[in-house]
């Protein structure tokens, strides 16, 4: 779960990791206020959306597509510059490397006072697979893509790996900061910095927290100018205010409703939608089908103990996508058994009148029974004994590929 | 011999008396698996009805493993409980006797939890954890077997193929592919879906490389992180028999967690396609189509004189 860079500085800033301040606005009139209030004549005027390079970005007004301005993070030299920016992204679509061509629509801003920087710096806490620990990783090359960085020069990358059950120690957080050619105040000051943030990083679950840039003021004090956090959902039973900080604006619907229920579906572009059992299986349907020459339109993961109701809403959510043509059921039952299914896929294209081709592949637990009992209906389903039988025919069903 | 887990296990339940914790140990017990009894803090002294038989319930893991001298455990415990039992497990296995093998079932355990636990079990050599997010692992005996776990144990037989996997379903895929062609399974082994865990790839790989009755291996990833690309490279130099493998998620968009939490290529990294290439560089015979695992199994037995 992600949230805005003004939500992640509300959580730094109680966890004693400097920031500078701001004013979270969602309407001209509260960014003026903003200005007024903030008492700097620099501002920074700071599109709020789930996703990076926004500075470098494009705002688009959402129905003509034409280009309002360059750029959805603006530095404002005066009130009028305020309402300028502002009126330009407020309710306007910001595409950025990371949104991709739909881009979202900007209805949070940020604006923050201005700041005396003498340097940019790279910050990352994260969860690393491969250590199995929580992973520090800091770099010189402030205000950069890290990717790039870790590519093109990854000697400017430094790491710290953190013992879970001891916690941050002093000559890691020494070492890092001099290897950043940090001495004195600001050494002092990002070791405290550092304490902070990984005590807010196990404190509130995050998977990721991200200050790029991190800055070295005028004044040797360490300030994170940017901050992109996101939390461990499998946390979330722990976490009462994430439903606060959830900005369901920024989440695709259907998934929404498919995690309610119990599904975990996410939309793809294709036209054969499918229903499995098992996350490893249902990307495995996906890459069978194009395999054979069709494009899959979603994953769904029905879970290991899915029911008739479930399977019903999944058959639901899959047929809002208007680009499905058919769809193919991949199940193999374990826990799940084959008999089950099969009912639920009959009451489900009852129900919901299915108009499109089905494919139902069924295997494991009870096969038999599931399959006399998609036999014995007048239903027009087409059974299918293993995958690649399934995807050759659904593929087929609907007239070969794309 | 088997890996890990021999036919004649002694198991234990971690969540014995919750529904899924009684659920599949009736199933487990129905396999022909060796349940020991169970455990549930505030529950010892009472008996759980497995298959018309009574089991006993102990407070505490040193309890249970004192009492019945198990050799595993398998854990059913919600996600907020299921890192500290298995922290539990793991101290009483290693106090008591040393060893012990930890299988977590649990989806869904907050990572921060993951990452304390899996350091927890690391300090404590001896003991092995399997998960969590995971279908568990299974040795078909002759006659039953050990099941410890969820997976559907009637569509194994005994035989000489181990299988490794992240996911479930994908592994009951991968075995009826080599019934398809009249093997069996030595051990199979669901390592789980989750970004950090206990057991990984290579230590499935040394494990059957150094096991007299497995004689070719079936090796299935997904996307995200680079655990495959590593085995791979580990395999090439030290690995002799024949490997058979498919990776999920050719097919995934980028940025997206596919179901499982560590299912997810970030800054384009851990693509199938990626992880195939690797497959390929270390020799490991590739099925594109998870429905042709058995054929590639078959090519790869003949060509090493296996059949």
């Amino acid at each position: 779960m992600n949230i805005h860079e003004y939500q992640g500085k509300m959580l730094l800033r109680a966890a004693g990791v400097p920031v500078l301040e701001g004013v979270h606005c969602t309407t001209v009139d509260e960014a003026l206020n903003a200005y007024d209030s903030l008492g700097s004549k620099v501002v920074a005027v700071k599109s709020q959306i789930h996703a990076g390079g926004r500075g470098k970005g494009t705002v688009f007004n959402p129905e003509t597509k034409d280009v309002v301005m360059e750029g959805g993070v603006k530095i404002a030299f005066s009130k009028d510059e305020v309402n300028t920016y502002a009126t330009n992204i407020l309710g306007n679509l910001l595409v950025t490397i990371q949104t991709g061509d739909e881009g979202k629509i900007v209805n949070n801003l940020y604006i923050e006072a201005g700041c005396d920087i003498a340097h940019e710096y790279y910050l990352a806490l994260l969860v690393d697979r491969d250590t199995k620990s929580v992973l520090i990783m800091a770099s010189t090359e402030g205000g950069m893509d890290i990717e790039e960085v870790a590519e093109h020069t990854p000697e400017l990358i430094h790491k710290v790996v953190v013992d879970a059950n001891i916690g941050i120690l002093g000559f890691q957080k020494r070492d890092l900061g001099m290897a950043l050619g940090l001495s004195g105040a600001a050494l002092k000051s990002f070791g405290k910095m550092l304490s902070s943030m990984y005590t807010m990083f196990c404190a509130e679950d995050c998977a990721m927290v991200e200050i790029n840039p991190l800055v070295r003021t005028g004044a040797d004090e360490m300030v994170a100018l940017d901050a992109k956090i996101s939390f461990d959902e499998n946390a979330e039973f722990r976490h009462k205010n994430w439903d606060d900080l959830r900005d369901i604006s920024e989440e695709e619907d259907t998934e929404i409703r498919a995690k309610e229920t119990g599904l975990s579906y996410v939309k793809l572009d294709g036209n054969i939608g499918c229903l499995v059992n098992g996350a490893g299986l249902a990307m495995a349907t996906m890459d069978v089908i194009k395999l054979y020459g069709g494009e899959p339109a979603n994953f769904l993961d029905v879970g290991g103990g899915a029911n008739e109701e479930q399977v019903k809403t999944a058959f639901s959510i899959i047929l809002e996508d208007p680009n499905v043509k058919g769809i193919l059921v991949n199940i193999f039952g374990g826990i799940m058994r084959c008999d089950i299914i099969a009912r639920g896929v009959i009451a489900a294209t009852e129900a919901l009148s299915l108009q499109v081709p089905l494919v139902v592949r069924l295997a494991g637990t009870n096969v038999d029974e599931g399959k006399a009992i998609l036999a014995a209906s007048t239903l027009n389903i087409h059974p299918a004994d293993d995958l690649a039988e399934g995807a050759q025919k659904i593929v087929a069903l609907i007239g070969g590929g794309q | 011999m088997a890996i890990w887990i021999e036919e004649d296990a002694k198991v234990l339940v971690q969540g014995i008396t919750g529904k899924q914790g009684m659920f599949h140990a009736d199933k487990m017990v129905e396999y022909g698996t060796q349940i020991v009894g169970g455990c549930t803090p505030g529950k010892g002294g009472q008996t759980v009805d497995l298959q018309g038989k009574p089991y006993p319930v102990w407070h505490s893991m040193t309890e249970a493993i004192t009492a019945t001298d198990a050799d595993a455990t398998v854990i059913y415990v919600p996600p907020p409980f299921a890192a500290e039992a298995i922290m539990e497990a793991a101290d009483a296995f290693d106090s008591i006797k040393g060893e012990g093998v930890i299988v977590c079932i649990t989806e869904g355990i907050p990572t921060l939890d993951m990452v304390k636990a899996v350091a927890y079990v690391e300090n404590r050599p001896g003991v092995r954890l399997i998960g969590p997010n995971c279908p568990g692992i299974i040795t078909p005996g002759a006659a039953g077997g050990a099941k410890i776990g969820i997976m559907p144990g009637h569509i194994h037989a005994k035989g000489r193929i181990g299988i490794v996997s992240k996911s479930g379903t994908l592994t009951y895929e991968a075995v009826a592919q080599t019934m398809s062609i009249d093997e069996g399974q030595s051990t199979c082994v669901g390592i789980g879906g989750d970004p950090v865990n206990g057991t990984g790839f290579i230590e499935c790989l040394a494990a059957f490389e150094n096991d007299p009755q497995t004689e070719a291996i079936i090796m299935i990833g997904e996307i995200g992180g680079n655990a495959e690309q590593e085995a791979a490279a580990w395999a090439a130099e030290n690995v002799t028999k024949p490997i058979v493998g498919f990776v999920a998620g050719a097919t995934a968009p980028p940025g997206k967690r596919m179901g499982h939490a560590g299912a997810i290529i970030s800054g384009g990294k851990g693509t199938a396609e990626e992880k195939f290439e690797a497959f390929r560089q270390a020799g490991i015979a590739c099925a594109m189509d998870p429905s042709e695992l058995g054929k590639v199994l078959l090519e790869s037995l003949k060509t090493a004189g296996l059949r």
